[in-house]
């Protein structure tokens, strides 16, 4: 097991220098930089300014200072921000994300685990078909469409919440379902469908030989079964949590770490996008290190592996 | 009984659209052929836009700024007097053409990718198949933006960049295949009676794994639009004012979004196009993947 995680350990290591290496790379052939103006500043500004970053130095020395920086835990300055470093940035931005995200996971699962349950316990009944049209709902609309309809209809007609503030858990309460509706949808057919072929097993039909209720059959027999395959969406359902965030955060006006990418790309701060781009592929490579850890605990054939 | 697909397809993508685990008895036929209808209504009205309306794509009328849908601008006209239905087919047109265009650059290279690494096995495969893995693991739209900034914002780069995210899905499913189909007796027989190793790919391997593709050709279409739609309408995706491929339905939802308040019907309609389009595709998937028996791996 100790190997096994080791294994996956350097295998994250390896992951998160690739995509160092690959976005530094990408961010320096992009055409366009920080510094560019309508009008141009005279040389000499020009050169101070390139001096400060570090921008006159040659294209290795450039990513050996940042490799160098990024093993010291230093992200380097913001060349939007000047007053802040992107460290600051990140540690100040990715409570709010983790908050956020964390909420529509729970929302996520709080939806889904009953209508998996439900639509599989009444499969193929007028019930189960209205689950899963919501699920396939859940899936098709983007996350700005559910947002901006939350907002017209709860925040504008209703008048029930404010949209565009972070200052009170309420105010969490759109975002949160914006965000967790696609995870929602998409774990609730999962648990269906596996749910149901766990019901085809021959354990399920020894459980029913032996008189067992179906309820208990489904509830204590078959969900104990299925939700190992749920685990192994955690890693994708993290990236999903993630990439909505940048989406969400935009539409809700939340000082979250996917709207400060966003602003980033816009002014080409590339300290401030590698940072950002760095923490997320550190989250996605955890998620997937916890998935291991769980499967080890699991199952235990892949502990003696 | 439905198998899913993404069962045994873990690390699938949630956040984008993808395959419905298991819904195909939800789903029957009249649903699909509502949905194929739509897409072509939707195809149509790209192609025919310019003989079909009586407006022009850039046509201004001061006089008639943000007004709502009537008889006259079926969908209500924009902050700058333009009709919004014209709007919304050209928009079909850029929106159409990333979903179609990425998702055939990811066919083709994801396909070729898949096919030669579960054909050469070995170490060749090990290594590919890790390159696979770490894209397959990192959010999608991460990747887009990133390479959207070095392809610039027009239809173009974003195709591409789409396109060369996209085919990783491709390439495993095509692995999956070639190894399943390398096992097959004829395969063998067509070895032993010295086929060559192109003929084996073309003739024995190809037709054979083009139901799992198709399916996942069509599922790629809405990832796409969607995908497309979302970098959009954040600011990051097309902007090329200047091209009549320079307005998406993220755009167009975009604008809306601004004038949401007063004005709900310009984000209305582009946003009803999206979602429309996406939950046809989907549909359609299903019910491919139904017809086709495809068991997802």
């Amino acid at each position: 097991m100790a190997a096994f995680l080791l294994k996956r350990f350097l295998h994250g290591v390896i992951v998160l220098w690739v995509v160092a290496t690959l976005t530094f790379i990408l961010l320096r052939l992009a055409p366009g930089g920080p510094f560019d103006r309508e009008r141009r500043l005279p040389p000499e500004v020009m050169a101070n300014i390139e001096a400060k970053f570090h921008l006159d130095e040659s294209f290795f020395q450039q990513y050996l200072r940042y490799v160098a920086g990024m093993l010291r835990g230093d992200f380097g300055p913001s060349y939007k921000y000047l007053d802040r470093g992107v460290k600051e940035i990140i540690a100040d931005s990715l409570p709010t994300s983790a908050i956020l995200g964390g909420l529509a996971m729970a929302f996520a699962l709080a939806i889904s685990l009953p209508a998996g349950i439900i639509a599989a316990y009444y499969r193929d009944t007028a019930i189960d078909r209205f689950c899963m049209f919501f699920a396939t709902l859940g899936i098709s609309v983007p996350h700005f469409i559910i947002g901006a309809l939350l907002i017209w209809v709860v925040a504008l007609q209703l008048g029930w919440l404010q949209a565009g503030r972070w200052d009170q858990w309420s105010s969490a309460a759109l975002p949160t379902i914006t965000l967790g509706a696609a995870p929602a949808a998409y774990l609730a057919a999962l648990l269906r469908s596996t749910l149901i072929e766990t019901l085809g097993e021959d354990f399920i039909r020894t459980a029913r030989a032996k008189g067992v209720a179906e309820r208990a059959v489904l509830l204590k027999h078959a969900l104990r079964h299925s939700l190992i395959p749920l685990l192994t969406v955690i890693g994708p359902l993290t990236a999903a949590l993630l990439t909505g965030s940048f989406v969400v955060e935009y539409v809700f006006a939340i000082p979250g770490m996917g709207r400060f990418f966003i602003t980033a790309v816009t002014d080409r701060d590339y300290p401030l996008i590698m940072g950002v781009t760095l923490v997320y592929t550190v989250i996605l490579v955890c998620a997937n290190l916890l998935v291991d850890l769980l499967y080890g605990c699991v199952d235990p054939r892949i502990r003696t592996e | 009984m439905a198998v899913s697909i993404l069962a045994s397809e873990p690390s699938d993508n949630i956040g984008m659209v993808g395959s419905m685990p298991g819904t195909s008895r939800t789903f029957r036929e009249p649903a699909a052929l509502f949905s194929l209808g739509f897409v072509l209504v939707v195809c149509a009205s790209a192609l025919l836009v310019p003989w079909l309306s009586p407006y022009m794509a850039g046509g201004l009328e001061e006089k008639r700024i943000l007004e709502a849908p009537s008889w006259v601008h079926w969908m209500g006209t924009d902050g700058l007097g333009r009709d919004l239905l014209t709007r919304v087919c050209y928009g079909a047109r850029v929106s159409m053409t990333v979903g179609l265009g990425t998702a055939i650059i990811a066919l083709i290279i994801g396909t070729t990718y898949g096919l030669i690494s579960g054909f050469k096995g070995g170490n060749l495969d090990n290594l590919m198949m890790r390159i696979v893995d770490i894209f397959y693991g990192l959010p999608d739209m991460l990747i887009f933006i990133l390479l959207s900034l070095l392809l610039g914002r027009n239809i173009f780069g974003l195709l591409l960049a789409l396109g060369l995210v996209s085919w990783v899905r491709f390439a495993r499913i095509a692995r999956g295949q070639v190894l399943q189909a390398k096992e097959f007796l004829f395969v063998e027989g067509a070895r032993a009676m010295g086929a060559s190793r192109r003929r084996i790919i073309w003739r024995h391997i190809l037709p054979n794994i083009l139901g799992p593709i198709l399916v996942t050709l069509t599922f790629s279409i809405p990832s796409a639009i969607l995908a497309e739609s979302t970098l959009s309408f954040i600011g990051l995706g097309i902007n090329d004012p200047y091209s009549t491929w320079g307005t998406s339905w993220g755009t167009l939802a975009q604008d809306g979004w601004r004038a949401m308040r007063t004005y709900p019907h310009v984000i209305f309609f582009p946003a009803g196009a999206i979602f429309l389009t996406i939950l046809s595709f989907n549909t359609l998937g299903n019910a491919l993947r139904d017809l086709l028996d495809v068991k997802g791996r």
